[in-house]
């Protein structure tokens, strides 16, 4: 077999073992990509930061352990950020997962880097309701009716952030986190739209590009995947210093994305040379038979 | 009848639920909600339906000793196990009564421990499959393959710090030339449109598709004969 | 009438117990309810302004800020009854060729020769999604076709409900092709819930059985590549079709024939040839035809505005806007 046709057939598992070299290498020398955010994620930032403390923030947790990887660091760089803002934030999911991840936020996250903050005063748990997009409807139409206790059971009047909420309406701006339906496109159509209330949030890179005819007039603004969540986390530290020695996941897992991506333009640009040697071979090849 | 009779039943639910989109006052504007409910109820029984048919495959293949059959006895190990600890909060802190993924309850380990890197290995694999894919289809074969080359080495780079880094000489007249601009622009406006096309042909072919089955024009998913 | 009409049952064809049909109409029942936020989808996509709209009015039965969905429902529906119509009554219509789905008998052919078995994916969603409606529609016509060729059908699936629908399904086609005893109900079966879960059973069903043809039709996410790139490996000719358009440049780069969006659900109506299903694909088309003329219509408008500044220009553009809040 001729160079460009065996570059051309290549096995696969030689390109996958390119790729995991590609992941594993960044992970270990941890090399550093400073970002800087686009319009669409500052949009998001600038909203959260132009609320004034207190603000009643509405957080959906819309993904499961699959895309966590993804998703985390947007959630952790939100949760910080209205944290930071003082804002009362209501942590939710349409996935039954989700309340998995709302866990690591409550469990891990916030006893540790804002110890200050009381469950039931600046943070609550409202935790997972089915009926997908359904319950985005139901909540619109009558918030009680589906949301009447957080996650442990403990009516919302009992909870000094939840006892004046009465219907979705109270909440100032909605922030979803995005792996599939139901996420932002439903949180769009039946509570953004129909209750006026501002959307935002972040999806994975798989589901991003589906939200963008949605920016800007009925999307505040979008983080699209790893790119989107280290552009936030560099708007967070950039605002606020003290972040600068916080981990910050999705800046540090950009290492392994820019290698990646490079491998693959590098990997596409060789089949295309390949495939344009060979063509050229087969013509000469194909001339010469002619003579 | 036997097929006459679902199809009255959708054709009269269907007008109902579209009518109630139009009505503001009970029961009708509650119908959509309602109909939610119900769908998460049944679903939920279905799982026994789910459920059974599993065990009862796996079952079958490992009396049979048929190809592969070990696979069977680690699924059926694993469903149980995930079972019985769910269902009776084995291990749970707060016993019966605690939340179903407490702290330091089994669940929540396995949860952790299992589910979590399991679902996040597979999801991984996406970017290997994504090399290999694009390996392959990206050729600039056509000139609508070459555009469509060109745009996905733009995407490419573009959402990545080496983008802005590869064409940060350009002045600030070519701006717009620069990676991460031309990606978001790509992203914004081509895509965008793209997108918006197939979404609405996407939405109007649900209309249709709904239209034929509420005047029983379509009735495959019923079977194909009476 | 058409609506209640029904089709003959074949000769020696048993009946099925009619009881079961009730699984998929229940289905169809809560699919439907995916029609109203189709229109609002709609609505919401060719809006220009971010729609704030204000809470129903009180005052009436009938909810006001809806009347332009009415209005367009009206003409959308009224479009599609009338193609539906003239195409009862023997108009002819001409539907252009969609590759992906001319290729399916030939898909089967193949399976057969082979003696391989035949994959058939209908998405990650529920029954209360249009999409897996249109996949159970389109897997009722494949099993018809496989049926007359002997082949072997696999339908792994994640949702209980759309088990039960598929094997009613498949059941019927089966006897519709009078081939009963070629029926196996145990090749549909339910395998989990968890998307990845589910991504990796069928992975590992690809690379052991090594199906000839594998059909990924429905919903799909993050999973359709993985299981389009494992097919993809084995040589399996694969169609792919779905409504998710994140999920559609995954299905082209690995599969021979993807049905983009809409696509998906003309399939049923292209593979029935029957003149009444084509009637509403060309209803269907004259609603695009709608859209594109308002689309036209609106940056025309805007344009002329910013370049005049007229005021009746701003007024029509006004009214058109009207139209889609």
């Amino acid at each position: 077999m001729r160079i460009p046709d065996s570059i051309l057939r290549i096995d696969r598992r030689i390109i996958f073992l390119l790729i995991g070299a590609a992941v594993c290498i960044p992970l270990i020398l941890k090399p550093r990509f400073q970002d800087s955010p686009t319009p669409i994620v500052q949009s998001i930032f600038d909203t959260v930061e132009r609320l004034p403390a207190g603000s009643r923030v509405f957080l959906s947790f819309d993904y499961g352990p699959d895309t966590a990887p993804e998703l985390d660091p947007m959630a952790k760089a939100l949760v910080r950020h209205t944290m930071t803002r003082g804002h009362e934030v209501s942590f939710f999911t349409l996935f039954p997962e989700g309340v998995g991840q709302i866990k690591k936020i409550t469990d891990n996250l916030l006893p540790v880097e804002f110890p200050d903050k009381a469950y039931g005063r600046d943070y609550v748990n409202l935790g997972y309701k089915a009926g997908l997009g359904g319950a985005i409807n139901t909540m619109v139409v009558n918030f009680r009716t589906l949301v009447n206790a957080d996650a442990e059971g403990t009516p919302l009047d009992d909870l000094p952030i939840t006892a004046d909420v009465d219907e979705m309406v109270d909440y100032v701006i909605i922030l979803s986190l995005t792996a599939g339906d139901p996420g932002l496109k439903e949180w769009i159509q039946f509570a953004g739209d129909i209750a006026g209330i501002p959307v935002m949030g972040g999806g994975t890179a798989v589901v991003a590009p589906e939200l963008y005819p949605y920016y800007p007039q009925q999307l505040v603004g979008l983080m699209g995947g790893l790119k989107g969540a280290s552009e936030y986390e560099s708007a967070l530290v950039d605002r606020y210093p003290t972040y600068r020695n916080a981990t910050m996941e999705a800046t540090m897992r950009m290492g392994p994305q820019v290698v990646t991506h490079v491998l693959i333009v590098l990997l596409v640009l060789l089949g295309n040379l390949a495939y344009f040697l060979g063509r050229s071979d087969r013509r000469n090849r194909a001339g010469r038979t002619g003579q | 009848m036997r097929r006459r009779i679902p199809l009255i039943i959708t054709f009269i639910i269907g007008v109902v639920l579209i009518t109630g989109y139009f009505v503001t006052r009970g029961p009708f504007n509650t119908l959509y909600e309602s109909f939610s409910d119900y769908f998460a109820i049944i679903t939920v029984f279905a799982f026994i339906l789910g459920g059974g048919s599993l065990l009862k495959i796996h079952l079958k293949r490992v009396s049979s000793r048929a190809a592969d059959w070990p696979y069977s006895v680690v699924t059926l190990v694993a469903f149980l196990v995930t079972l019985v600890i769910g269902l009776f909060k084995v291990g749970n802190p707060g016993g019966m009564s605690g939340e179903i993924l407490a702290s330091g309850s089994w669940l929540r380990f396995m949860f952790d421990g299992v589910y979590n890197p399991l679902s996040a290995t597979m999801f991984s694999l996406l970017a290997f499959f994504v090399a290999s894919a694009s390996y392959r289809a990206f050729r600039a074969r056509t000139k609508e393959a070459t555009i469509l080359l060109s745009a996905a080495l733009v995407i490419l780079l573009g959402r990545t710090p080496v983008g802005a880094w590869m064409t940060a000489w350009m002045p600030e007249s070519l701006a717009f030339l620069e990676l991460p601009n031309l990606a978001n622009w790509i992203m914004a406006w081509p895509n965008t449109a793209g997108q918006r096309a197939i979404m609405i042909g996407i939405a109007l072919g649900v209309i249709a598709t709904s239209l034929r089955i509420i005047l029983g024009i379509e009735r495959n998913y019923l079977g194909r004969g009476e | 009438m058409y609506l209640f009409s029904t089709t003959g049952r074949p000769p020696g064809v048993p009946h099925s117990n009619g009881l079961s049909r009730a699984v998929p109409a229940f289905a169809a029942i809560f699919a439907l309810s995916r029609a109203v936020p189709a229109f609002a989808a709609i609505f919401s996509l060719l809006q220009a302004d971010p729609v704030f709209a204000q809470a129903a009015s009180e005052s009436g039965w009938f909810n006001a800020d809806r009347t332009q969905a009415l209005v367009l429902g009206i003409i959308l529906t009224g479009a599609i009854l009338l193609y539906v119509v003239l195409a009862s009554a023997g108009r002819p219509l001409f539907i252009r060729k969609i590759a992906g789905l001319d290729t399916v008998e030939e898909a089967v052919g193949r399976a057969t020769e082979m003696g391989k078995p035949i994959l058939y994916v209908p998405g990650l969603n529920d029954m209360d999604e249009v999409q897996t409606i249109a996949s159970m529609n389109l897997l009722g016509h494949l099993a018809t076709i496989i049926a007359g060729y002997d082949s072997r059908l696999h339908v792994p699936v994640r949702k209980s409900l759309v088990m039960s629908v598929a094997r009613e399904t498949v059941q019927q086609s089966y006897l519709s092709a009078g081939r009963p005893d070629a029926y196996q109900e145990d090749d549909i079966h339910y395998v989990s819930d968890a998307q990845f879960a589910y991504a990796a059973a069928v992975d590992g069903i690809i690379v052991r059985e090594k199906p000839a043809a594998c059909f990924y039709l429905g919903g799909f996410y993050a999973e359709s590549l993985i299981l389009a790139e494992t097919g993809n490996s084995i040589g399996a000719i694969q169609i792919a079709g779905t409504a998710r358009p994140p999920q559609l440049p995954f299905f082209v780069a690995a599969c021979d024939y993807t049905l983009i969006g809409e696509e998906l659900f003309a399939a049923s109506a292209y593979l029935s040839k029957e003149p009444r299903m084509l009637g509403s694909l060309k209803g269907q088309d004259a609603g695009k035809g709608i859209a594109i003329v308002f689309i036209l219509a609106g940056s025309a408008l805007a344009t002329l505005y910013s370049v005049t500044g007229s005021e009746t220009v701003r007024e029509v553009s006004e009214i058109v806007l009207w139209l889609f809040r």
